[in-house]
């Protein structure tokens, strides 16, 4: 690492700023192949240093747009523009945006110095210049000694390592990543995102990673643009994206939950103000604390993640609202955390995980055994979309 | 243990495997190394009188040390001896250098169009390019008879369009330039179908990558399409280049009298002067001369593998 500043997370958001001016932004964007539409009037801002990540299932348009960015694609409609000039028409070649392909794309018939050295031979770099910054970019991904080597005697790291320096040696202004570490298998892929992270810290670049994995998306972006089917559904930060999903959709996409559906009995307060709403799912009481979008009558669906339910063989002392009866179904066990499937006397599942805290193999909750599933007023969250 | 010993005799092999081993063998010994072996003798004997006209081949193993005596080399010292074989071979290896070059020039830009057209058009395209074989091969060259000659459909349509006077014709029948239009004609597939099967295979995203690290498409086509695809141009070359040198059919045809051969030239020794050792020798020499290119062939077809 080239003078490693350390991963020191700063306190970063300029999209909080109303003044800060993005460094990327998708004008109404439209992108139709024939008759289907990859990206449907999409507006999204993207600020220099950002790790901006676009998630979704495959097909909903993530890498159309980053095609669209790189120049491979025009947009049918809308503009995208880079530090404010209006980037249509500019062929890939003339764009300040490098890219690292899904499936690396290296250069066969070059070795490992020579791809990486290709995109500053194009510019007409002296040759002192050119292989100081190869010597460089090998280092900051630790490939030295594979200078000489073909793509094809190297490991899937390591041609990925490569991608990696060839696409950021020419210290592209925006780096754009597509599904980079899908090929990897788990702790090589865990490994690499913080190298990432390390990587785009201490060259101060802005980069837009593409993926399906919410995982990754989550570990390394300042910001998750969730996508289905050509629109963002939510853009915000890792922790909103988990914690306060916009919708089912996103509830559902990212990481694991319990969606109850319902109706809302009663508010508290005036539509976005804070205070309790009180639902009932199919014979649930609910009361969730939170700016309340919903009125009275709202078909709606209450949302809590596993690990905010508490789980005890024990019946508490308010059994009104907030709390299940069920049967042990089936545990989920997880190393360090443990889930288990409680089934409702009206058959629905609910989910609640716990912690593993000592090493007990006996468990005191085992299939079979009647819970009680609670949560409190500030766990779970009211779903309108 | 039990099953140690059953992948011992898996590996002894049988005779049937044996058999199957054996039969691309037997046949390149009866049709390949048999008839060399027979052509390499007849080559180093004399002319004779005779039916077949040469001095015999074989006259028991009594005779082995009287039929080594009169085996001799002066055939081949007769070939240095006439400049005519020389010439010949000159004007063969010219020949099928020009026509190679041609119909890489040609076959590229149909190999890499087809290679970039829609995957759903492609084996239609790859059919058209086989379809003429179909078709006889020696018809195919009669059928340039008559476009080429003087009074052929060529000369028609350059009259009918104007480009030529009522009273002009095309003189170029029986040239070297027929020769020339009808093996680029004749080989455009053996060099097509090779080109286009290192360039389909390509993958796409490397141009793509190429273009987003600064490099405009015709810049990439030289730095990364065509040293990616020297297989193919390689194997391409080769596939033309060496039975174009022995070609005969094709310059007897629509050459003239002056295009020299050495499958011309070899036809006539053998059909014209009756003098089989001679000719022998001619298509021993031929045959060690097309020994590099055949290798650089070989060579190259293992790297693909």
């Amino acid at each position: 690492m080239a003078k490693s500043l350390g991963p020191v997370k700063r306190k970063f958001s300029p999209w909080t700023d109303p003044a800060a001016v993005p460094f990327i932004r998708f004008e109404n964007i439209t992108k139709r192949f024939g008759d289907f539409t990859a990206v449907d009037n999409l507006t999204l801002d993207i600020y220099e240093r950002e790790f901006f990540s676009l998630l979704g299932p495959s097909g909903c348009g993530k890498t159309t747009l980053m095609r669209m960015l790189a120049g491979f694609e025009e947009p049918t409609e809308g503009r995208i523009l880079l530090q404010g000039k209006d980037i249509s028409g500019v062929p890939p070649y003339r764009r300040p945006t490098n890219m690292m392909f899904q499936s690396y794309a290296l250069f066969p018939h070059m070795t490992v110095e020579k791809n990486v050295a290709f995109g500053l031979e194009q510019d007409n770099l002296p040759k002192g210049e050119i292989s100081a910054r190869v010597e460089e970019m090998l280092k900051l991904v630790k490939l030295e000694p594979f200078a000489k080597r073909k793509p094809n005697q190297l490991s899937g790291g390591q041609r990925q390592r490569v991608a990696l320096a060839r696409s950021l040696a020419k210290r592209p202004k925006v780096l754009l990543l597509d599904e980079p570490l899908g090929a990897l298998d788990k702790k090589l892929r865990e490994e690499t995102q913080f190298e990432l992270m390390d990587i785009q810290t201490n060259l101060g670049l802005t980069f837009l990673i593409v993926t399906h994995d919410q995982e990754e998306a989550m570990t390394v972006s300042d910001r998750i643009a969730v996508m289905d089917r050509g629109v963002i559904v939510q853009v915000a930060t890792p922790a909103e994206i988990y914690e306060a999903p916009n919708s089912r959709y996103v509830a559902d996409f990212i990481g694991d939950i319990n969606i109850l559906e319902g109706t809302v009995v009663s508010t508290e307060s005036a539509l976005g103000a804070p205070g309790a709403v009180r639902i009932d799912c199919d014979g649930i009481a609910v009361a969730v604390e939170q700016e309340c979008q919903a009125v009275k009558g709202d078909k709606v669906a209450f949302a809590i993640r596993p690990e905010k339910v508490r789980i005890s063989p024990d019946q508490p002392a308010e059994t009104s609202v907030n709390a299940v009866y069920g049967e042990v179904w089936d545990i989920g066990y997880l190393g360090d955390f443990s889930v288990f499937l409680v089934k409702l006397a009206d058959d629905r599942i609910v989910r609640a995980a716990q912690a593993n805290v000592s090493r007990l193999v006996d468990r005191p909750i085992t299939f079979g055994d009647m819970v009680w599933l609670t949560w409190p007023l500030d766990a779970g969250l009211v779903l309108t979309r | 243990m039990a099953t140690v010993s059953e992948t011992h005799t898996a590996k002894k092999p049988s005779p049937a495997r044996w058999l199957v081993v054996a039969v691309p063998y037997v046949w390149l010994l009866l049709f390949f190394a048999a008839p060399f072996l027979i052509i390499l003798k007849i080559s180093l004997s004399d002319t004779a009188i005779a039916m077949p006209p040469y001095t015999p081949l074989f006259q028991g193993f009594g005779a082995l040390g009287d039929f080594a005596s009169k085996l001799d080399f002066e055939n081949y010292l007769f070939l240095t001896d006439d400049p005519l074989y020389i010439r010949s071979y000159l004007s063969s290896l010219r020949i099928a250098v020009i026509s190679t070059f041609l119909l890489l020039l040609i076959g590229y830009p149909m190999a890499l169009a087809m290679a970039r057209a829609p995957t759903s058009l492609r084996p239609t395209l790859v059919m058209l390019v086989i379809l003429p074989f179909w078709t006889s091969f020696l018809i195919r060259v009669y059928a340039w008879i008559g476009i080429l000659k003087p009074d052929g459909l060529l000369t028609l349509l350059l009259q009918t369009i104007g480009l030529l006077g009522p009273n002009e014709q095309v003189q170029i029948f029986r040239t070297d330039i027929a020769v020339f239009i009808g093996i680029v004609y004749s080989y455009l597939p053996f060099m097509v179908l090779p080109l286009y099967a290192a360039l389909e295979k390509m993958d796409n995203t490397l141009l793509e990558a190429a273009n987003d690290l600064g490099c405009p498409p015709l810049k990439a086509f030289w730095k990364i399409t065509f040293p990616l695809s020297l297989p193919g141009v390689v194997a391409g070359s080769m596939i033309c280049f060496i039975p174009i040198t022995g070609e005969f059919v094709i310059p007897d045809l629509l050459g003239g009298a002056d295009t020299l051969m050495i499958g011309k030239t070899l036809w006539t020794e053998f059909f014209g002067n009756r003098d089989w050792p001679l000719a022998s020798a001619v298509a021993v020499i031929l045959l060690v001369m097309l020994v590099v290119p055949i290798a650089i062939f070989q060579n190259q077809q293992k790297k693909v593998v």
